[in-house]
């Protein structure tokens, strides 16, 4: 398959899994609001027949009926900005909040596999020019390793940095890097990181590996 | 009716089991794997109600343990996904009459429970 080919593919199945993720934790939000009223329905039921309504019940409903809208308003924000990173082949982006958005759509992810995800998120903007979606793309695939390779705190750590000559990302707290996580980086992340002007270079002995990104950062 | 309620969405899960208790069914809940075989230890239900995708155990690998403790025991799975992956993995372990997908309808699941322990 021609490079390009391979880097299209990678993308159509990043954005399903990623589709895929937030759908189900859709139903989810959606799942909880429906229980909530269908237990309103039937408060009404015992209502009619006599039971007296208890105001402190219904307004704890209200509260997590409220509590669900925000967790689906932030779920669709995300789902949005996602869709968006595609529409700009080179764009100026802070890092803190690609991260932020990477750590929201795999958060369900991790959960499911007992891993924690840490994001430093430094005071600073940290700028970049590239591809929103390709980036996020190959972090993903990193941050998939780092869930596979992560040690025994379960904890994955990430950290962006500005440099001299661009930006880097740690992901740290790994435990075994090579066969037990799979071979990395593998094909797709070695031809993401040549579009994107990229570099990984694995660190076993400080149990962590770095995505670098060259080129200067426009002003802030 | 003992009914066990099993997903890591713990406004789900709980919202769920009252509702069913209003309807005159014993329900309780837990949020994960190991909480349910917890609570297995000191009770006996006739049916859990099993979210298949939840973290670390899923509702497939649940069943097992929990079919090895409890072997009478009936099961329903529920899930948020409609993927066809899914629907075999889990309607292979209990038929596909008791695959349900979210949101539920009350009625249905209830309907489904009591077919279920007259099997």
């Amino acid at each position: 398959m021609a490079p390009m080919d391979l880097i299209g593919r990678c993308g159509i199945q990043f954005f399903g899994k990623m589709s895929a993720s937030i759908s189900h934790d859709l139903k989810n939000v959606l799942a909880v609001i429906n229980e909530n009223a269908g237990l309103l329905e039937d408060f009404c039921v015992m209502a009619e027949k006599g039971k007296a309504l208890e105001p402190t019940r219904l307004k704890r409903l209200a509260e997590d009926v409220k509590h669900q809208i925000r967790r689906g308003d932030r779920i669709i924000t995300s789902l949005n900005t996602f869709a968006h990173s595609a529409d700009r082949e080179s764009v100026a982006i802070d890092l803190r909040e690609l991260l932020g958005l990477l750590l929201e759509l795999t958060q369900r992810s991790a959960s499911m596999q007992g891993v924690s995800l840490a994001v430093d998120r430094p005071p600073d903007p940290i700028m970049a020019t590239t591809s929103p979606f390709l980036l996020l793309n190959l972090l993903w695939f990193c941050l998939d390793y780092a869930m596979k390779a992560a040690g025994p705190e379960k904890t994955v750590e990430i950290t962006a940095e500005k440099t001299d000559d661009g930006t880097r990302l740690h992901f740290r707290k790994l435990a075994e890097m090579g066969s037990g996580a799979g071979s990395f980086p593998a094909e797709p992340e070695r031809l993401l990181t040549g579009v994107l002007n990229a570099q990984i270079q694995l660190d076993p002995d400080s149990r962590e590996f770095v995505v670098s990104l060259r080129g200067r950062a426009p002003e802030e | 009716m003992k009914v066990l309620l099993v997903d890591d969405e713990r406004e789900l899960v709980s919202t769920l089991a009252e509702r069913l208790n209003l309807r005159g069914l014993e329900a309780q809940w837990a949020t994960s794997a190991e909480e349910a075989m917890l609570r297995l230890q000191t009770e006996s239900f006739d049916i859990a109600v099993l979210d298949v995708k939840m973290p670390k155990v899923d509702g497939l690998l649940l069943k097992k343990q929990m079919q090895e403790k409890c072997p009478a025991m009936k099961f329903i799975f529920v899930t948020g996904h409609g993927s066809s992956q899914d629907f075999e993995a889990g309607s292979s372990e209990v038929g596909s009459n008791y695959y349900l997908v979210k949101p539920l309808k009350i009625d249905e699941l209830i309907a489904k429970i009591k077919e279920a322990l007259q099997r």
